[in-house]
């Protein structure tokens, strides 16, 4: 089948800075790719190459087969972007903004209104942009991007600035989105955010790709040890150290945790104990992993 | 076609939603069309006020046309009692205080107000003279006077000042607008979000155009039909609808220079500062607020390189000083051909984005 996304080599320098720096990846239709990095990764400059917004230094993309740069206009009703900063026009209401850009691609009416409904923003037609909370702005904005029912969605940090639950709501959102048959590619400085949503993330630092696969398997190929977390002071560290097999224990006053590659003893040994107070169990995450790769704390 | 349609109609609610812009582009220039024309409105006709001591035969005894066309200049009332009358001259009151005693007329006037003392004097000198000429039993002249003005109306005020204000006006709403968009559809990210649609670059461009096209019509209709009023008494003159392409083509070129302001400025507030730095000078040498018929030769050189002067002028010539609609093609050439350079010189520093 032919990728909806190949990009090859990509290279973009802003003066002596190299913001992307060889990267190269392919996105298969219907999947859910994520591109996960701190800030000032390269993310962003990456996907706008990829959208055809930014003329690479050097490299190829291919959007089903066709260069997106210079502006495509064959393509450009194939795909829906979100960027960053929501692009809304001034002191026009949630359904007229919603209306104006279905109307650019010639898309009804009502079918842009439909749209309100599916993001929940029904109730908010009749208010203007300015006076959206910032998760009704990110939704609305998603709406824009989809109202002419692309096949391939992009979406730059579509949760930054929300609060959690906001966050969650968007997850459903997005998740409902892909699972329509559309191919979308997320940029995210959050782990779990890349962790929950995306068949396959792309971990990105200083403008290359460090790693590219299905969350779990890169999480599952770190082969690193589960913590077990009990309350602190329950067992004395001596014993809790002799507990069982291959075992890390340390107490920092808080929760005393064990880190073990063989988690099942270890748990037994504590239930015997009756020693199961404030019990956590945790596998590695793909902050371990980005830890692992760079050798550094992961900070968005 | 529907892109141009829903983008002007999205510029449109998005300017008519706006107070700050409202205000600007239409109700400010309003202010100073309302305030100058009525400051200046009895500036033309005002008279000279006059006392009579007494009864002045040379006046008194005047055929009824004569002495209507002395009243067009001079008030003239009796006055009881002479030394008040010449305390109020002195007092600056009245201009003057007229008296006869026997063949002599005298005319008592205050120095200080040379302008109006001479106008008494020379009305009065000349009456005197037509009663001289009748008592010789001259009953026609041999050469006899008529002043015409020959622009009647437009020596009024409001005559001049309703096409240079909104002139101004057309020329600032048209600037602002331009830049205001265009620094901030860049700042929003609009510009790349359109470019990612389907939608032409031509459609965006004539959505802006279009739509201050409209702003510049709207403001002309609300600036003459306020000048129209009796209190203000505008009289426009027959081809007054050749000024619509003169206002038009005026409209493209201050967009092409809110192009230039837009495409140079990063933020909205630099943009709206370079757009002042154009727009305000230009409207004083331009005689868009006073005529520069009295301003030394370079300005009016200067002036004649400003498209608000051509602007203001071709609204002139066919709306007020009655010239034909073929008086404004060299003003609509110009404009155009302003609104060309400057925006070939705009599509060079234009950006699609911030970085």
């Amino acid at each position: 089948m032919q990728p909806a996304i190949e990009v090859g080599e990509l290279r973009k320098w802003y003066g002596d800075i190299h913001a992307v720096d060889g990267v190269s990846f392919s996105v298969q239709p219907g999947e859910f790719f994520g591109i996960l990095g701190p800030n000032g990764a390269g993310k962003t400059t990456t996907l706008e190459m990829v959208e055809g917004l930014r003329e690479p230094d050097s490299g190829t993309v291919r959007l089903f087969g066709e260069s997106p740069w210079p502006r495509n206009p064959k393509l450009l009703p194939r795909i829906g972007v979100q960027l960053q900063a929501s692009a809304f026009f001034e002191r026009l209401t949630a359904r007229e903004q919603l209306r104006l850009f279905a109307s650019l691609y010639g898309v009804p009416t009502k079918q842009a209104d439909e749209w309100l409904a599916l993001v929940g923003l029904e109730d908010m037609a009749g208010v203007r942009n300015e006076k959206l909370s910032g998760g009704q702005q990110q939704r609305l904005s998603i709406a824009c991007a989809l109202a002419h029912n692309p096949d391939l969605v992009f979406l730059d940090e579509p949760t930054s600035g929300l609060d959690p639950q906001a966050r969650r709501n968007l997850w459903e959102l997005l998740r409902g989105i892909n699972e329509q048959g559309r191919t979308v590619v997320l940029t995210t400085h959050y782990l779990d955010e890349a962790e929950s949503l995306c068949d396959r993330v792309a971990i990105m630092d200083h403008g290359r790709i460090l790693q590219e696969g299905p969350p779990a398997a890169l999480v599952r190929g770190l082969d690193s040890p589960t913590r077990i977390s009990v309350e602190s002071g329950l067992l004395p560290l001596a014993e809790a150290a002799t507990l069982a097999g291959d075992v890390e224990v340390d107490d920092d006053g808080v929760s005393l945790t064990f880190a073990t590659r063989t988690p099942a003893p270890v748990l037994a040994a504590l239930a015997e104990r009756d020693a199961l107070r404030g019990l956590s169990v945790r596998g590695a995450t793909l902050e371990d992993v980005f830890l692992s790769l760079t050798g550094r704390e992961y900070r968005a | 076609m529907k892109g141009f349609v829903s983008l002007s109609r999205a510029m449109a609610l998005g300017f008519f939603r706006d107070r700050t812009a409202l205000f600007f582009t239409i109700l400010f220039p309003l202010m100073f069309l309302v305030l100058f024309g009525g400051l200046f409105k009895s500036a033309g006709v005002s008279k000279t006020d006059v006392l009579e001591v007494g009864a002045v035969p040379v006046i008194d005894q005047l055929p009824a046309d004569a002495r209507a066309g002395v009243d067009q200049v001079l008030t003239i009332k009796p006055a009881g009692d002479r030394d008040a009358a010449l305390a109020k001259v002195r007092k600056g009151d009245v201009a003057a205080v007229i008296e006869q005693v026997n063949g002599q007329v005298v005319v008592h006037f205050s120095a200080a107000d040379q302008v109006r003392s001479g106008t008494v004097t020379s009305v009065v000198e000349s009456l005197v003279q037509q009663a001289n000429l009748r008592a010789a039993g001259v009953s026609t002249p041999a050469l006899a006077m008529s002043a015409q003005p020959v622009e009647d109306q437009s020596l009024q005020p409001i005559q001049y000042m309703t096409p240079g204000i909104l002139g101004w006006a057309i020329a600032s709403g048209a600037t602002f607008g331009a830049a205001l968009t265009l620094v901030s559809w860049r700042q929003k990210k609009i510009l790349r979000r359109l470019r990612l649609s389907p939608v032409p670059l031509q459609s965006v461009i004539g959505a802006r155009v279009g739509v201050s096209i409209v702003i510049a019509l709207v403001q002309a209709v609300i600036f003459v039909g306020v000048a129209l009023l009796p209190y203000f008494g505008l009289k426009l003159s027959g081809s007054w609808w050749a000024g619509i392409p003169v206002m038009i083509a005026g409209t493209l070129a201050f967009l092409a220079i809110g192009l230039l302001a837009g495409a140079a400025a990063k933020t909205p507030e630099s943009a709206s500062a370079i757009a002042n730095l154009i727009v305000l000078p230009m409207a004083f040498l331009s005689g868009a607020f006073f005529p520069l018929d009295s301003a030394p030769g370079w300005i009016r050189a200067v002036s004649n390189v400003l498209p608000l002067k051509h602007l203001v002028s071709g609204m002139q010539d066919v709306m007020v000083r009655g010239q034909g609609p073929a008086a404004v093609l060299p003003e609509v050439g110009i404009l155009l051909g302003f609104c060309i350079v400057v925006t070939t010189a705009a599509t060079f520093l234009f950006k699609w984005d911030d970085i």
